[in-house]
């Protein structure tokens, strides 16, 4: 490797007064090498690139009334301004007035709007991945209405795009793009796992048949942490006697390329399960215990494909409770108490708030519902990539310190949810914590108390 | 021409020219951006998604239920400074005569001695919410020229005419004179800063109304 550059590169500030106490060094990650310049143009024009008429209303509505802040765990958790929801994107905001707001030529010919620099979106990238989940809970505080999580989603496109993502999270994008899961359970790690599954539960697995009504999507956290997800599903599908299979061509619903902002990885992700569902003409796809995965497919999907989906997608939890409520479904009573975790992106951000209700309704369980819940329940912490942050595990933790307060307050004997990110972020909390709960899946509760017939 | 005269003549129509371009001009250009078509199923259909657009402009006037314990001191202030206003605008005598010259409308007015009650307290609470968005740390952190010019032009509007009615400070004529500029220093700015929300919330709220109602999620 050369070193001729690495003064530029990696300069030394020998001149600054050394009186000062020193702060602690922000740490930023920056991939690939483009100059300083580059960076902030490729930033900005990835930025403004997908900028319609939504985004742009939003970027002018903002009035600096800081309530998004109050909404937002990272904020609420540390008091610390800079984790206010629209200063997360200020450089962005700053750059939109400039270069594209209509009253760009006038904020630039007065040099009203300093052009931004690289080090600022370095400095900034620790607020639009490390401390947000884009959970939407600050969208819905907004008094302008601004959905300031579809705008981190868009500021996460130009960050990409400049090579500016903290390094875990383009690491494991970089890999779910190559080796088709974030975490390493390519094709044939799936169908082995399958396999292993259907053997130690006992249960009829379907892989790769060439037609069937159903097809059903996983997580890479399930195959790889939760493999018994993939007998559960298995086992709700046989019982209600469907025609459905797994797809070795397309089984990973998570979408890192979404998550880390690059869209053509997000777009070769969706398509994979789109030409699968196709080519087994497929009428529902089934979407695993996973929030962004939802977003992903339900909402962008269609978008992605350019046109209306040819079969209908559901998450798993809107599935169970249209089958629970179609009589398909024959559940055991649990006698018990539950709480249930919303994952921001399937009930917030997805509309799917009422189905885990339904499900838990048909169990027979009693529902505890948290003092914030539904809509407005707190996110875990761990969603939009967060938890793949290693340095965001500090704030990750302090912002789950909430979700602990407000579960332990109701005294649930159960706690559930239907997202395998957040029930990976609440066992890893658990162990941080020595927290005494423990986090199940609405799945497999359902799964576990299946009524099957004697024949 | 004196002030006075230039303030009711040419400085009105200008400020009117302005403030009419200004907003055009700001609204077309969001609005002319590309609007994506959204291919996903909807859970809820076209009725419901302008139901949501509606919705949302009127629902989001008031904080949901777990957010008001941090909220409520702030858009207490905010509901008695906006309505105060509106009271102090609409609802003085002078005010309405001024408006019946322009437009021909004209509506019955309220006691003096209240609109200048209204007046101070609007002006106190403009007041307590700059204290505010001076000593909050996340407010401190947000707020730039544009935040602290809106408030002066909001502001300056309610001192003049209440100095104006109160005859302090200079002759008369001078007084409604810089009263009427400094209204007119309002409107030639409403279009370029944040003031602009007085047109963009109905834009943004319904906006996301309507996306959101298209999926069935909380609005």
């Amino acid at each position: 490797m050369s070193t001729a550059d690495i003064n530029e590169k990696h300069p030394l500030d020998l001149d600054q007064a050394r009186v000062s106490i020193k702060k602690p060094e922000t740490r930023s990650d920056i991939q690939g090498d483009l100059t300083d310049q580059e960076r902030v143009d490729t930033a900005m024009r990835n930025f403004v690139k997908d900028f319609g008429a939504v985004a742009a209303t939003y970027m002018e509505a903002c009035v600096h009334c800081g309530h998004c802040a109050e909404a937002c765990h990272f904020y609420v958790q540390t008091q610390d301004p800079k984790y206010t929801p629209i200063w997360k994107l200020e450089p962005f905001k700053q750059a939109y007035k400039r270069e594209a707001g209509p009253f760009a030529w006038f904020y630039r010919a007065l040099n009203l709007k300093r052009k931004v620099t690289t080090r600022e979106l370095e400095a900034w990238q620790e607020l639009i991945y490390d401390s947000c989940t884009m959970c939407g809970r600050c969208s819905l505080i907004c008094p302008m209405g601004i959905d300031i999580a579809t705008l981190v989603g868009l500021a996460r496109h130009g960050m990409f795009q400049a090579g500016l993502v903290p390094h875990e999270l383009w690491a494991v994008a970089e890999r779910a793009e190559r080796e088709g899961s974030p975490l390493g359970a390519t094709a044939d790690v799936f169908e082995d796992r399958v396999e292993w599954m259907g053997d130690e539960h006992e249960v009829e697995m379907n892989i790769d048949l060439d037609q069937a009504d159903v097809m059903v999507t996983l997580s890479s956290i399930e195959i790889q942490k939760y493999p018994k997800s993939m007998a559960d599903l298995a086992k709700v599908m046989n019982h209600m006697g469907l025609s459905w299979t797994f797809r070795t061509d397309g089984y990973e619903a998570t979408n890192f390329g979404m998550l880390s902002g690059n869209s053509a990885w997000q777009r070769d992700m969706s398509m994979k399960i789109i030409d699968a569902a196709i080519k087994i003409g497929a009428k529902t796809v089934i979407l695993p215990e996973c929030g962004h995965a939802y977003g992903a497919l339900r909402w962008q999907g269609a978008n992605v494909y350019g046109k209306p989906l040819p079969f209908r997608v559901r998450h798993i939890s809107e599935f169970l409770a249209e089958a629970a409520r179609e009589g398909k479904l024959k559940l055991k009573k649990v006698d018990k108490s539950v709480t249930f975790h919303d994952p921001c992106q399937v009930s917030r951000r997805g509309g799917a708030t009422q189905a885990p209700r339904d499900v838990i309704s048909a169990l027979g369980l009693e529902m505890r519902e948290t003092q914030d819940h539904g809509d407005y329940n707190w996110c875990c912490g761990g969603g939009g990539g967060v938890i793949t942050i290693h340095r965001a595990d500090p704030i990750r933790y302090k912002a789950f310190e909430i979700k602990m307060r407000q579960i332990d307050e109701i005294e649930a004997d159960l706690m559930v949810t239907s997202c395998a990110n957040c029930r990976q972020n609440f066992d890893d909390s658990q162990q941080h914590f020595q927290w005494d709960r423990k986090m199940e899946s609405l799945l497999e509760l359902v799964a576990d108390n299946l009524i099957e017939d004697p024949a | 021409m004196t002030l006075l005269e230039f303030a009711r003549g040419p400085g009105l129509q200008w400020s009117l020219v302005i403030l009419a371009v200004g907003m055009m001009w700001r609204l077309v250009g969001i609005l002319a951006l590309k609007h994506k078509p959204d291919f996903s199923e909807p859970r809820a259909g076209g009725g419901a998604m302008f139901a949501g657009a509606v919705k949302t402009v009127f629902t989001r006037m008031v904080y949901a239920k777990p957010f008001r314990t941090q909220t409520t001191l702030a858009s207490l202030l905010s509901y008695v400074f906006h309505i105060g206003l509106a009271i102090v605008v609409f609802g003085f005598g002078p005010h309405i005569l001024f408006i019946r010259d322009l437009t021909g409308l004209s509506w019955p007015n309220l006691p003096s001695g209240m609109i200048y009650l209204t007046g101070v307290i609007t002006l106190g609470a403009l007041v307590a919410l700059l204290i505010r968005r001076m000593t909050h740390p996340v407010l401190r952190l947000l707020s730039n020229f544009d935040d602290y010019f809106s408030w002066l032009v909001t502001v300056l509007p309610i001192a003049t005419g209440l100095l104006a009615v109160a005859h302090l400070g200079a002759r008369y004529e001078t007084l409604l004179g810089l009263h009427i500029l400094s209204v007119e220093l309002l409107l030639v700015w409403l279009p370029f800063g944040k003031l602009g929300h007085a047109f963009l919330v109905f834009v943004s709220r319904a906006t996301t109304g309507a996306v959101f109602a298209r999926r069935g999620a909380a609005t």
